[in-house]
């Protein structure tokens, strides 16, 4: 398909002469926009915590998990960072990042959204509200003109449609690579389950997906290659279904820019793992790898100085059931992991409230708990990277938020 | 909202714009007969403006190729020049012709346009074609979907671009003056499609002296600048002595040549034709005898009236069987889930109607490109293989990947198909990730992927 493939080019089109105009109303409001980038990463589909941040040190982890259990030792261990939470064995790059004190891992953390639909969870982690639809617009939205940013030229969604996180009052504009990744597996895996009763697109959509993977083997593509923390290469994800690379490296590209954007939203989904979720492999670790990658291929396109300037904040609408559910998956919980990273970012630290996992101290007995607030991790890159004031994250930005103060000592003074 | 009017909408219509279920009204059957005035409605070029007739688009086609002559012969330049602005002119007409799928509010009367067009199919596969493809469906079809048949299968036979497409206008009776001064003779292609394709179909009982005697018939039948429908019949190429086609004689003239039409669009041949490709089309891709025989039979008493045959298919209670019947062709399914979304909407630009077009392109089907006389297959197996049902997940993966924040898919599941939906779809889209997957579902599940 191509349908407008332009946009970019026009939006910026657009903002240089809408700049031009409005360069009263700019310097009115604020200071230019600082140099630094904030990219917020949504992980759509709610990614499971205990899988890319395994908390391998507590004494309950391998019996509560089962066979989901990632292992500290052997082919496919996980990557260890502080004796007691590690990283899923598919993050080799957010691995390396961690080493270079890059990377903060929070866990136990949630938005204030307490029931299980993706919809509601979704809206309230990108309206910013303390319940869906209480909000129209998106906090990321309502935080670009505190930032200096009154004009669409300075905010970039990866995206077909900017997402609620960066709609709003301030316009913003959206770009997609020209070649669309293809849908994910998970999402192949939903219309193979509808076709179930329906012989002919039941066959047709097994046939096509057998062709696709087999010449894939075929393609692989010496230079999409990755090296794990063995140093042993694993397919890059070139080509596979699903692929973020595109999106995360076009974002890089667009971002190393000097006149170019400053903030950029970046979507994935693929996290609803009912069923079969894997550990060391499996339908989440090769979703997790296509996601490490990308990550490093947007850390490359940018290069080591804008690199420098970044932060990267990653983040699910909620996280999974800490017990596997009856399919080799998990079901939809509470408490999650969540991500920030970058060469501006003060890393090596993993910052959780952790409680355990037994059952007296989960969510309704089968979730991990909301410790952590996620507008409070927000709120603190907001603050302490791109220079909001407080006035306006109490206010504006995330309203009745007075609970969730922001977070300290994220970025590298 | 009754399942009878959903079956209306998606079955016979086009698929359901918002509001359009719940707008057919108790009686589904009348809302569709309703639509089936005299003639169809005319697409226009998305700028709005009104494409032009076919004697226009003959003389535009000649000086383009007396341009291309004069500036240098074998030029390659002018070569592609002179098709790109055939070209254009086909894609500009295709447009008008996807939007008025989207928008139209005569669904039916729109579908019957498409049934009767790849019936008698016109393909740009031969590049003459390009500039009268649009103009033969609005001169030729459009205007006869509620007619006689003898009278749309007179003005197929006669458009400039079903004899471009078929060699007639390069057909010369080898005793005609002509003939015998050039020493071209006659070509049999429109001859042979006309009776095996078109009327009687290919065991409709005529022998290799019918083709050739049809064949001269139709011999100076041919382009005319000079003439406003472009169309000209030129004794001069005209074979000589009356011809003996299927034990009657025609006089070696055009009105000879109009009543073998005529009588072709008359013989209990072509209505048994018709009323199985109608209820192939219309009903299910195996229709019952009895469902054929009843279409048979309404086409022979009415003497091939085309409301009369469109009324009879609604009126088959095998036509309102619930369970969806055929597959969406890839034409069908892009315009179904642009009209479930309300699309293009404010698409000046035409962005979202052209990547509608590439999208059914890449899906397999595109109108009036189809590899032979023969059109695009009528049946579900055509659309259901497996690149093919991939490529129509991805699409619908990607269109729920544009919709809006705060996009509500149930609703739409509600508006637009209504009790059609299956509960393992309404589940899997209460379940999926975000709205615009949820959406994804629905235009990919087994009930929309068929109609």
């Amino acid at each position: 398909m191509t349908l407008d493939r332009r946009s970019l080019l026009q939006s910026f089109a657009a903002a240089g002469v809408i700049g031009a105009v409005d360069a009263r109303a700019r310097f009115a409001f604020a200071a230019t926009p600082g140099d630094r980038r904030l990219v917020v990463v949504i992980l759509r589909g709610a990614l499971d915590g205990l899988a890319a941040a395994p908390p391998h040190g507590d004494k309950d982890y391998a019996s509560v998990r089962g066979d989901l259990a990632l292992q500290t030792g052997g082919t496919g261990a996980l990557h260890d960072l502080d004796g007691f939470f590690g990283l899923h064995p598919s993050f080799a790059n957010l691995k390396t990042l961690y080493d270079n004190k890059q990377l903060i891992v929070f866990h136990n953390i949630c938005s204030p959204y307490r029931d299980r639909s993706h919809f509601e969870g979704q809206n309230v982690l990108e309206s910013g509200g303390i319940q869906p639809h209480l909000l129209q617009d998106g906090w990321l939205n309502r935080a670009l003109q505190p930032m200096g940013i009154a004009n669409g030229d300075r905010a970039l969604a990866i995206a077909q449609t900017p997402p609620l996180m960066l709609s709003g009052k301030v316009q913003t504009g959206s770009w997609m690579p020209a070649v669309m990744p293809a849908p994910d597996e998970l999402f192949l895996n939903r219309v193979r389950a509808l076709y179930a009763n329906d012989a002919v697109l039941k066959e047709s959509l097994s046939s096509a997906l057998a062709l696709q993977a087999a010449s894939r083997t075929a393609m692989d593509d010496p230079a999409a290659m990755t090296s794990d923390s063995n140093g042993q290469k694993r397919p890059g994800g070139g080509g596979a279904y699903g692929n973020l690379t595109p999106l995360f490296q076009g974002a890089g590209k667009l971002l190393s820019a000097s006149d170019g954007p400053r903030v950029a939203t970046l979507e994935a989904s693929g996290w609803d793992t009912h069923v079969a979720e894997g550990a060391a492999d499996g339908q989440l670790a090769r979703r997790l790898q296509m996601l490490d990658v990308a990550i490093d291929a947007m850390r490359t396109a940018m290069g080591p100085d804008v690199w420098n300037k970044t932060a990267v904040v990653m983040a699910t609408e909620f996280g999974r059931t800490v017990h596997p559910n009856g399919s080799g998956g998990t079901d939809h919980g509470t408490g999650a992991a969540a991500f920030l990273f970058g060469g501006a970012v003060a890393g090596g630290q993993v910052k959780a409230e952790w409680v355990g996992l037994r059952s007296n101290v989960l969510k309704d007995g089968r979730d991990q708990p909301a410790r952590t607030d996620l507008r409070a991790l927000f709120k603190g890159v907001l603050a302490e990277h791109m220079d909001v004031p407080n006035n306006a994250l109490e206010s504006a930005v995330f309203p009745d938020s007075a609970s969730a103060l922001p977070i300290k000592g994220l970025i590298r003074a | 909202m009754s399942l009878e009017a959903a079956i209306a909408v998606h079955r016979f219509g086009l698929g359901a714009r918002p509001g359009e279920i719940d707008a057919v009204g108790p009686d589904p059957r009348a809302w569709l007969v309703a639509q089936i005035g005299m003639t169809a409605e005319q697409p226009v070029a998305l700028d709005g403006s009104a494409f032009p007739d076919s004697g226009t688009l003959v003389r535009q086609e000649q000086a383009m190729i007396a341009e291309r002559r004069a500036i240098k012969a074998g030029d390659p330049d002018s070569q592609k020049k002179l098709a790109g602005g055939r070209l254009k002119i086909f894609t500009d007409e295709m447009a008008g012709r996807f939007k008025l799928g989207f928008t139209t509010r005569r669904p039916f009367a729109e579908h019957l346009v498409w049934f009767w067009t790849n019936h008698f199919t016109v393909s740009t596969t031969a590049g003459r074609t390009l500039s009268f493809c649009g103009a033969f469906e609005r001169e030729a079809i459009r205007p006869y979907i509620a007619d006689k048949f003898e009278n749309m299968l007179l003005a197929v036979a006669s458009h400039p671009a079903m004899l471009v497409y078929l060699n007639n206008n390069a057909s010369i009776g080898p005793d005609s003056p002509a003939g015998q001064r050039t020493r071209r003779g006659r070509n049999e292609n429109l001859g042979r499609e006309l009776m095996e394709l078109y009327s009687l179909g290919v065991d409709g009982g005529y022998s290799q002296a019918d083709v050739i005697a049809l064949a001269n018939i139709l011999t100076g039948w041919s382009l005319d600048p000079d003439a406003p429908s472009g169309f000209g019949f030129f004794p001069n190429r005209h074979e000589p002595g009356a011809q003996m086609l299927r034990g009657k004689s025609y006089a070696p003239d055009l009105k000879g040549g109009i009543q073998a039409v005529r009588d072709l669009a008359h013989d209990p041949h072509t209505a048994r034709h018709i009323a199985s490709k109608f209820a192939t089309y219309f009903i299910v891709d195996e229709p019952s005898p009895q469902s054929v025989a009843r279409l048979e039979s309404v086409f022979n008493k009415t003497g091939g009236d085309l409301k009369a045959l469109a009324i009879a298919a609604v009126e088959d209670d095998a036509a309102w069987e619930p369970r969806p019947q055929k597959m969406r062709s890839p034409v069908e399914y892009v315009t179904a889930g642009y009209r479930l979304l309300n699309l293009p909407g404010d698409d000046a630009e035409g962005r979202l109607t052209r990547a509608a077009m590439a999208s059914a392109r890449a899906m397999g089907e595109f109108p009036m490109t189809a590899s032979s006389p023969k059109g695009w297959p009528l049946t579900s197996d055509a659309w259901s293989g497996p690149d093919a049902v991939l490529t129509r997940i991805e699409w619908a993966k990607e269109v729920g990947e544009r919709m809006p924040p705060n996009f509500n898919a149930a609703r739409v599941a509600d508006e637009g198909m209504g009790s059609l939906v299956a509960p393992a779809t309404r589940t899997a889209m209460a379940r999926a990730e975000t709205q615009g997957d949820a959406l994804a579902l629905l235009i990919s599940s087994p009930e929309f992927q068929r109609r």
